[in-house]
């Protein structure tokens, strides 16, 4: 049914997807908490740093990346001497584009979760004997478990499309970069490559649907935890 | 339990002051809503800093500005049953009765004794979300009581409840105070709730403390009597159960100033309790009246008569060193010419006494 070729590009998008989402979620967690339980000079400032990636054009934020991440920059320089990891022109690029492109998405969803919770849970917990720690893990982020499934979800979702900051950081190369919306450019731009757009588009529209579907379910069952009857 | 509490806190309009120091098994906290109560539990919490002062129980200082103590909210073995329960949604009855349990051996109180206690058994595999709102609050006193608290501090328990449940969980906490002899700082604006459950009381009225002392003392004090409730105010006294009326489902109960009689109340003989008498069920006769249904008549003297020129004027009468006071109007007043050291009948129909109005003393 699928081509070897679509296969594997499937399969990188996929693992593209879901390393960002895997590696931006606990950063994504501590911003959450960040901006719905504490007060600082220079929150609001924060706030927008984080939504940046939001409103940019992702082709700034590529270039950024590029600057930044490529093997001559600080970063880049700084990742493949301490953990011999190399950005540029790698799959582990395009997560990384791939997760900063989300991370709005996912803060939002989870700050808005947070937000939701009552804080007098959280004494209620301390009342009872657990520290910061224990009522985090054992309250707050339990309660928060719809909006982080949500959060997660819709950045993997945002991470499957992600095109701009992609393309700009690490290029277009097939088997190594080349997620489905890079491949769906590429066969735009060749001849005679209208046919495999088409199926590309379609696994595209399935990847999301299935996508959605999930966190529908996921959100609904999380949900119903909360209100149903039995444990 | 020994309770000594001073601090000042600032909160928005209110300036928090209060200072008193109290040793009973029960401490009720009274006032009206805004007065400032559910602050002062929460600093004994942890749950609210005082900007200056000093919190100890039982000899261990929770909080002392001057020697820069503020143990955390988990350090400092103080129970809390909030107002609404605040049971974790993501847990079953089980889990929320045993998120605050000692790990390993348990402390002084056990589970099972706790699930006995409550009337938990049914429920333990229940969501809250599954519970009443009477299950609800007896969830969240047996797992506050589960986390071994050296002091149960109780806001407005029943607040949230209607009245028979109201009944219901007085029961059980009743049950705390006499069979688990757990310390309580019990808070509420109900004079019922207080005045059966209390025996200390601290009242409290616009942040600063107006006066504490005996639930009796507190109660039977006329100058307080604006804020311990106009209405609703009255005498407290404590009796004992002599004698049932198999036939007629009536109790009689002994005080120093007579018997009182009072319909179906279940109550063993020998029990002390606490019966309150609301001044607007007291009507006042110069002479015994005779074919009347009002089932208690006392005969006291008259000690004061409060009258602010209105319609309705307050007459205490001396009754076995306790002034019980009537509700009266003016016009009655005049007309009966009833003055201070006047020989009067105080009557009291026995329905006037329901089950919130009588309550168990302390053992």
């Amino acid at each position: 049914m699928l081509s070897a070729e679509e296969t594997s590009i499937i399969f990188l998008s996929l693992k593209v997807a879901g390393a960002s989402v895997l590696f931006s979620l606990p950063a994504a967690i501590a911003a959450a908490l960040l901006l719905a339980r504490t007060q600082f000079h220079g929150k609001a400032l924060v706030d927008a740093l984080i939504h940046l990636p939001l409103v940019l054009p992702p082709v700034v934020i590529g270039y950024f990346l590029l600057l930044g991440f490529g093997r001559q920059g600080p970063l880049g320089g700084f990742f493949e001497q301490v953990f011999g990891l190399v950005f540029a022109f790698r799959w582990t690029g395009a997560a990384l584009a791939a997760g900063i492109m989300g991370f709005p998405l996912m803060v939002r969803a989870i700050r808005l979760a947070l937000e939701a919770i009552d804080p007098r849970l959280e004494a209620a917990a301390r009342t009872l004997g657990a520290n910061r720690l224990r009522v985090l893990a054992s309250v707050t982020l339990p309660l928060a478990l719809p909006g982080i499934i949500m959060g997660g979800l819709l950045a993997f979702a945002r991470s499957l499309g992600e095109f701009g900051a992609t393309i700009t950081f690490v290029s277009n190369i097939p088997g190594e970069t080349q997620t489905l919306p890079l491949a769906i450019y590429n066969f735009t731009q060749s001849p005679g490559g209208d046919a495999a757009v088409l199926r590309l588009c379609a696994i595209s529209v399935a990847l999301s649907l299935l996508a959605l579907v999930l966190s529908e379910w996921l959100s609904r069952r999380s949900r119903g935890a909360y209100s149903g009857g039995a444990a | 339990m020994r309770l000594e509490v001073a601090i000042d806190k600032r909160l928005g309009a209110l300036a928090l002051k209060v200072e008193f120091n109290a040793a009973a098994p029960v401490i009720g906290v009274f006032g009206r809503s805004g007065s400032g109560k559910t602050s002062v539990i929460n600093a004994i919490a942890g749950l609210l800093r005082p900007d200056r002062g000093r919190i100890v129980v039982d000899g261990e200082v929770l909080f002392d500005s001057a020697l820069g103590i503020d143990l955390a909210p988990e350090k400092r073995r103080i129970g809390y049953v909030f107002q609404d329960g605040l049971l974790f949604p993501h847990l079953s009855v089980r889990g929320n009765l045993l998120y605050g349990a000692p790990r390993g051996a348990g402390g002084a109180v056990g589970f099972d004794a706790v699930v006995h206690l409550l009337g938990l058994a049914t429920l333990l595999e229940r969501r809250p979300s599954a519970l009443s709102g009477g299950e609800k609050q007896r969830v969240a006193i047996g797992r506050a009581l589960l986390s071994q608290p050296r002091l149960l501090l109780m806001d407005e328990p029943l607040a949230s409840l209607d009245n028979q449940r109201r009944l219901e969980i007085l029961r059980y906490i009743e049950r705390l105070r006499n069979e688990l002899k757990q310390p309580v700082v019990y808070v509420s604006h109900a004079v019922g709730e207080i005045t059966r459950l209390a025996d200390h009381v601290v009242l409290l009225s616009e942040g600063s403390v107006l006066a504490h002392g005996s639930v009796q003392e507190i109660f039977n004090r006329a100058d307080l009597r604006p804020h311990t409730g106009r209405y609703e105010g009255g005498a407290l006294i404590e009796a004992v159960a002599v004698a049932h009326d198999e036939r007629y489902f009536l109790t009689r109960f002994r005080f120093a100033g007579g018997d009182l009689v009072a319909p179906g109340i279940d109550t063993p003989l020998g029990t002390r309790v606490r019966i309150r008498i609301r001044s607007r069920d007291v009507s006042i006769a110069m002479t015994r009246p005779a074919g009347i249904s009002i089932r208690n008549i006392l005969e006291g003297e008259v000690s004061a008569i409060t009258d602010n020129g209105g319609a309705i004027v307050e007459v205490a009468v001396g009754l076995g060193g306790i002034d019980v006071p009537a509700r009266i109007s003016r016009q009655a007043l005049d007309e009966l010419a009833i003055l201070p050291g006047a020989r009067v009948f105080v009557l009291i129909k026995a329905i006037a006494f329901d089950k919130r109005s009588v309550g168990f003393a302390a053992a």
